[in-house]
């Protein structure tokens, strides 16, 4: 128990580096998620709008989730070197698959008779995508983007180890900054991962149309891809 | 790279060759191939062999308890809710740091044990919530035939619900496997081998060799995992058509 105590002691004496560390994970992650979400949802919400390519997007997460990331970082080291950009591109490469295989989903199960209304309404391919299959889809695409937020910022700690700075400096920094530190880092990076889900679920929630509120519990969506994949192989 | 070759085919006793590798190696500038070759039988072997048991091990456990864990779900609606926020709340607690917290815990400290816990908690939310799913998702007809042919409730769940939610249940396997294989390389940070341990130590040490081939290694075990689950996945329900 004295080693919790120390590390609450570390918290209070050293507000400062913490802070830094807070600030310098969070602006990677957002980075990370900020490319990784031009690269994804185009891509996801293209396939998923013309109903192809299937195989490739629901599988994109599970080759994502069989991709271990302190390996990634380990070999991005070796060819781009320490620093910022070898930690984007690994965080990027993580958090891409999540969100291409839930905005696929996502848009590739919008009630096809709202959108056979919505063309029988003479919208146009562009209008039933804005107006009626994105609102529906939004709460799913969302549900990947928590997936790959929590991701992004947990794998963010071994960042560190790059040179990608983040809480991983303390971390895994036990030399200067003792098991206090450790375990005061650890303490501060799972409250970050668990405020990240909180905020991310009250945004989802938020951005839900309400004429389908209610229709997935939390717990349905913490995961998304693992869910709709059991699904999608269950039922197939 | 030929007094490596001469010591190790050469006559007489071998002399261990400390600190002096190939040309290559003590110019630590690119990826050493032959590095990787000659010790690949006794540094990278054996921590593969590590992080395949470490992962096995958790997996098992993992099932068992999310096995059981879905039965009485499955019976016991009310088990549901209780047990998925706990794992759920396991499995958002970043690795690292769940493995340096247990090291904290009195009595685990930098042990074995505590890389278990922290992996076997890992699986729970996936293995639950898929063999759950797929419980559920048995068709109520098929549920109805069986009642009427006199089936008991226990032969129900045996013989028509476990063996319809078998996809489910084997790609949660999947899931959990190739998660727990990704993980576990973190977990050599706490000291439990696996091949975590090369990547760590090559890079404190900068060796570049060493950690590129540990995470390619990585990177390898856990495809080879993966497709070995979905060719497991196809023998064992062959009715299911994948991969639309």
């Amino acid at each position: 128990m004295d080693t919790f105590f120390g590390a609450l002691e570390f918290l209070r004496d050293n507000p400062g580096l913490i802070w830094e560390k807070v600030l310098q994970h969070l602006q990677l992650s957002a980075a990370a998620i900020g490319v990784a979400l031009l690269i994804a949802i185009p891509i996801g919400v293209g396939l998923g709008h013309v109903h192809r390519w299937s195989f490739l997007a629901i599988n994109a997460a599970n080759i994502g989730r069989a991709l271990p990331s302190l390996a990634l970082i380990s070999i991005g080291l070796g060819f781009l070197g320490v620093g910022f950009v070898n930690v984007m591109v690994a965080m990027v490469i993580l958090a891409v698959p999540p969100l291409i295989t839930n905005a696929y989903v996502a848009v590739d199960q919008v009630d096809p008779d709202a959108v056979e209304a919505a063309r029988g309404m003479g919208m146009r391919p562009i209008q039933v995508l804005t107006k009626v299959e994105l609102p529906l889809a939004l709460p799913l695409i969302f549900a990947g983007i928590r997936t790959a937020v929590v991701y992004v910022i947990a794998t963010g700690t071994l960042a560190a180890i790059a040179g990608g700075g983040g809480l991983g400096d303390i971390i895994f920094n036990q030399p200067s900054y003792k098991l206090a530190g450790v375990i005061a880092g650890s303490m501060v990076i799972t409250a970050l991962a668990f405020a990240a889900e909180g905020l991310f679920a009250v945004l989802q929630r938020a951005l839900t149309p309400k004429g389908i509120r209610g229709r997935e519990t939390a717990t349905d969506v913490l995961l998304g891809p693992p869910a709709i994949e059991s699904a999608a192989e269950a039922g197939a | 790279m030929i007094g490596v070759v001469l010591a190790l085919v050469g006559e007489g006793p071998t002399i261990p060759d400390f600190g002096r590798g190939s040309d290559c190696v003590r110019g630590r500038g690119q990826f050493c191939l032959d590095w990787v070759v000659d010790n690949f039988g006794d540094q990278l072997l054996p921590r593969l062999i590590e992080h395949i048991e470490l992962t096995a091990i958790a997996v098992s456990i993992g099932f068992v308890i999310a096995f059981t864990a879905a039965l009485l779900a499955h019976r016991y609606h009310w088990v549901k809710t209780p047990f998925t926020a706990f794992s759920a709340f396991v499995y958002t607690i970043p690795s690292i740091a769940l493995f340096q917290l247990l090291v904290a815990v009195p009595g685990l400290g930098l042990s074995w044990t505590s890389a278990e816990i922290a992996l076997v908690g890992y699986t729970l939310l996936i293995l639950f919530r898929n063999i759950l799913t797929g419980l559920q998702e048995v068709p109520r007809d098929a549920i109805d035939a069986a009642e009427g042919m006199g089936f008991t409730q226990r032969q129900i769940l045996w013989r028509v619900e476990l063996p319809l939610a078998l996809p489910a249940i084997m790609a949660g396997l999947r899931i959990a496997t190739v998660t727990t294989i990704s993980l576990a390389t973190i977990a050599a940070y706490i000291g439990v081998g696996g091949i975590g341990q090369p990547i760590f130590d090559g890079i404190q040490r900068g060796f570049k060799t060493q950690f590129v081939a540990a995470g390619i290694l990585a990177v390898t075990l856990a495809l080879v995992a993966d497709g070995l689950l979905v060719l497991a996945q196809r023998a064992l329900a062959p009715w299911v058509r994948y991969g639309r």
